[in-house]
This record gives C-alpha cells, structure tokens and sequence, in this order.
C-alpha cells in the first residue's frame, strides 16, 4: 500500500508539471509549481521511509517550508510593486 | 493491535492517494484558474495529512514521528495560507472566475443566483 | 526535460520556476544517493534562496528574454566539443561505490575507519567538512563573505525613505501575516536544530544560515522591507558577516597562538576529542552567523530597489 501511495504521489507530481509547463497565466504556473512542491514533501516522506534513507524527514520539513517561502516570493515580486516605486498614490490595501 | 494498525494505515493511504491523484487530475482538467486552485487546494490539504497519518502508523514511537508530526503541522498551517495569498494575488492582477453564459447554457450551469 | 524546457521558454518569470523545479529534483536524486547533507543544502539554497533572488532581480530588469542576434554557430560548436569531452572522460570513471576507485584509497579509509575515535562524533560528513578539512571550509567561508562583500560594493543597500515601517508590497493580508507571525519562531527554531544537530544527523553550518535566512526573508516578503530593515538592520549584518569569519580564523590563530598548527582542534581543550567538539562547534557557528548575514545581506540588495534606479 505505501508502494501505491508512492506510485500515486509520482503520477500527481507529473500532471501538476504538465499544467506548469501548460498554464496559459503565470498564476496557474505559480500555482502548480506550489502543488509539485506540496507533494514532493510527501515523496520525500513515503520514499524516504520505504527506501530506508538517511534523515529523510529533515529534508522533506525543510522543503514544506521553503515551498511555502517560494510561493509568497514569487507572488511577491510578479504581482505587487515595490513600495519605492509608488510616487504619489497611497498603498491600498487589497 | 498491530494488525489493526495496519489497516487502518493502509486505509489512510488509498484515501490519501485518490484524493492526490483527484487533485492532480482537477489541476489539469479544470477550465479556469479559481476551478483549479479551489480544486488542487483543497484535496491538497487534506490528502496530505492523510497520507503523513497512514505513514506515521506504520512507524514506531521515536523521533521521527515527531518530525513527521511537525511535518503535518506545517503542511496544515501553510498550504492554505498559500492558496489564499494566490487567489488574492490573481484577483489583484485581474483575472475574473469564468461565467457561464446564461442565454446560452441548457443545464442548470448559470451564475450563482442569489 | 525541465532543462530543456528552461532552455526554450523565453518568459523568464516561468524560466525561474522551472529551476526550482529543476534543483528540487536534484536534491531528490542526492537523497537517492544517499548524500543527505548535498540534498539539504541543494534543497535550501537552489529551492529557496536561489528562487527568491532570481526573482528579485528579474523584478528589476525585463521579464522577457531577448532572442540573440548573432548567429550561435561558433558558441553551438564550443559547447558542442567542450560537452564530448566531458562525456568522454566519464566513460572512463569508475563505477560508483567502486572500492578500487582512487577517490575510495589514499585518505578515505582513514576518515572512515578513525574519524568516530578521532572527532567524536557520527556524522562524518560534518567530521570530514569542519575537522579533517577545515581549512578548505575556511575557504568556503571566506568566498561566502566576498560574494556579499561583491554585492555590496556593486550595488549597495539603498537608504529610501519611502521604505517605512509598517508599509508592504503585498498590502494588507491579514491570513497571511497571522500565519507568518506564528511560524516565524518555529522556523528559527528549526534553524537553531538544524545548526546544532549536524553532529548528528544532517545539518550543520551553511544549512543552518540559509534556513535562519529564509525565515527573515519570510518576514521581509510579507511584512515589507521598512519593517525587515527595523528589525534587522543592515548594519548589524555587515558585522555580523565579519563576525562569522572571525570567529572561524580566530579559532585557527588561537591554535597558532598556543602552539599546534593552524585550525587544530585539539589545541582548545586538555582532551583532544573534547577539543575537536568544541572546534567544530565554533567553527559551524562562525559559518552559519556568516552565510545568514551574507544572504540576507545580498536580499537586501536586491529586494529594496525601485525599478528606475
């Protein structure tokens, strides 16, 4: 059964690629590069277990955070101008 | 008792993986942005922790079931926030949910009526 | 695969997800080497602190790729010959986990079979990294602090009034922000683990850095870069950079000082496994309080300036 989940985790990974590579917007690229993100944590996890690595869920905790880090930069800096280019309109909040 | 946990492991597993796989098929087959976030983000979440569940049932007491815990706590805290944070993003840039023509449309597939 | 889509798209923006994706995967591939220290470190800095400066930068400059106006012939043939020649000189290495290999002969039997008795401690990756081969880790440290110092003289951390506390790129998002607030702490908590954890697993100086980095980076994407720079200062990280590369020379002078040859660590306590303890402790120390101040340095840099500047 964990070989099936591992199995499971690879064919989602390849279709959240598919839609990375596809995605007619940037924000479905931004959005399937986080869930291949998400779920390479959990092929770290499963893999890693099954495969008896070496301090396997380190990596997968470091990466469930830096995918997160990941996602907010890239919406950070596609979507929002920085505050030192904003002459004389006020921030507004969205 | 550990055959019991067995099950119930494997049990979180299968729902894990159709959930993923469900997610993975939304991202791809959904016709607009917002379809696809709410489809992806949502069995995200919960397929994960499922699927960190049925892996932590196989484990003994150490450690790394505590990683694999804070692993799932995480997983739990953030991905929401990101889908969130990205689908406030996108209306910030403008997109807009798809409408269905409601002239044109037979079923029962029109704009939300109030 | 993913290279070569990197390769042919020209949107840059999609470009540099794609390299995420690219050195996520690597790291994989290192966990399936079983070289977990390489993983965590490719995870850490080509994930994270690779991703987020690449899209710093590409903020300030164009998002599309400018197609090239000369023809490519000659760099194509370069590249092509220069590539043979690797691929040549591959079929000729040995078979990976050859113990014949030369690589596995002169120096490696005795890290492997002594480094336990010697350095005291089980990782023999961090073993190897900050005893056996301190002096190259030096080195590494000491290029860490040029590359910040490189940054800072190119392009300087811009002093722009605009920059207030309490103003932020992202606007007002009251999810986002709460999330941050809670997982900040835990982040450098993690950080500190990993830093003091890589005797035994793991870990050790330069992911220990990138990941207290990325944690202020978290707090500078969403929380805007007035409020980053209230918090941590850019002076303080100059210091601070310093700092790092002190604390690893000083424990070689000291060394010197008392007697033994440079960045030996049996010279800082009466038993020499007490020594290398306390060696390898400082000396990660120096290299994380380095790599943190360099990378959020080189952040800053970049992060803060307006598009016209």
């Amino acid at each position: 059964m964990l070989n099936a989940a591992i199995v499971a985790v690879l064919v989602t990974m390849l279709l959240a690629l598919i839609r990375t590579f596809l995605g007619p917007t940037e924000y479905d690229r931004m959005l399937a590069a986080n869930s291949f993100g998400t779920k390479t944590v959990l092929l770290i996890a499963l893999a890693g277990y099954a495969l008896q690595w070496n301090s396997y869920l380190d990596v997968a905790l470091l990466y469930a955070l830096l995918n997160f880090v990941g996602t907010i930069a890239v919406m950070r800096f596609f979507e929002y101008r920085n505050p030192s280019e904003e002459d004389d309109e006020t921030e507004s909040a969205v | 008792m550990t055959v019991i946990l067995g099950w119930v492991s494997g049990l979180c597993l299968l729902f894990g993986s159709v959930l993923c796989i469900t997610g993975g098929i939304g991202l791809l087959r959904m016709p607009d942005f917002f379809s696809r976030v709410h489809a992806s983000g949502v069995t995200e979440t919960l397929a994960a922790p499922l699927l960190l569940i049925g892996l932590a049932l196989q484990m003994e007491w150490s450690l790394d079931l505590a990683k694999v815990a804070m692993i799932l706590i995480l997983i739990l805290a953030t991905n929401p926030t990101a889908t969130h944070a990205m689908a406030k993003a996108t209306l910030h840039g403008g997109q807009r949910p798809l409408e269905f023509d409601k002239d044109k449309s037979t079923g029962g597939e029109g704009s939300s009526k109030p | 695969m993913i290279a070569i889509a990197a390769i042919m798209l020209t949107d840059l923006f999609a470009v540099v997800m794609l390299f995420g994706v690219y050195s996520l995967l690597t790291a994989t591939l290192f966990m399936d080497l079983d070289a977990v220290d390489v993983a965590f470190t490719e995870a850490a800095v080509g994930a994270g602190v690779t991703t987020v400066l690449m899209l710093s930068s590409l903020h300030l400059t164009k998002r599309w790729e400018a197609l090239p106006r000369r023809n490519p012939l000659l760099a194509l043939l370069a590249v092509g010959v220069t590539g043979a020649a690797l691929v040549y000189a591959v079929l000729d290495a040995p078979l990976l986990g050859d113990p014949s290999a030369p690589v596995h002969q002169h120096v490696t039997p005795r890290f492997i079979e002594q480094g336990l008795a010697e350095v005291g401690m089980p990782n023999l990756v961090t073993a190897v990294l900050a005893s056996y081969r301190g002096y190259d880790t030096f080195g590494e440290t000491v290029v860490i602090f040029t590359a910040g110092l490189a940054v800072l003289l190119l392009l300087g951390i811009q002093d722009d009034p605009r920059l207030r506390p309490g103003v932020s790129a992202i606007g007002d998002q009251l999810v986002l922000r709460s999330v941050v607030k809670v997982l900040l702490p835990l982040i450098l908590l993690y950080g500190l683990y990993v830093q003091f954890h890589g005797d035994f697993g793991a870990g050790g100086g330069f992911q220990a850095g990138v990941i207290f980095a990325t944690g202020f980076v978290l707090y500078d994407l969403v929380f805007g870069e007035g409020s980053a720079r209230a918090v941590v200062p850019p002076g303080w990280l100059h210091r601070l950079a310093a700092l790092g590369v002190l604390i690893y020379g000083g424990v070689g002078v000291y060394s010197l000082l008392v007697g033994r040859p440079f960045l030996d660590y049996s010279a800082l306590a009466d038993d020499p496994v007490h020594g290398q303890h306390l060696g390898v402790l400082l000396v990660e120390l120096g290299v994380g309080i380095a790599v943190f101040s360099v990378v959020l340095l080189i952040f800053y840099a970049f992060a803060g300036r307006g598009r016209r500047q």
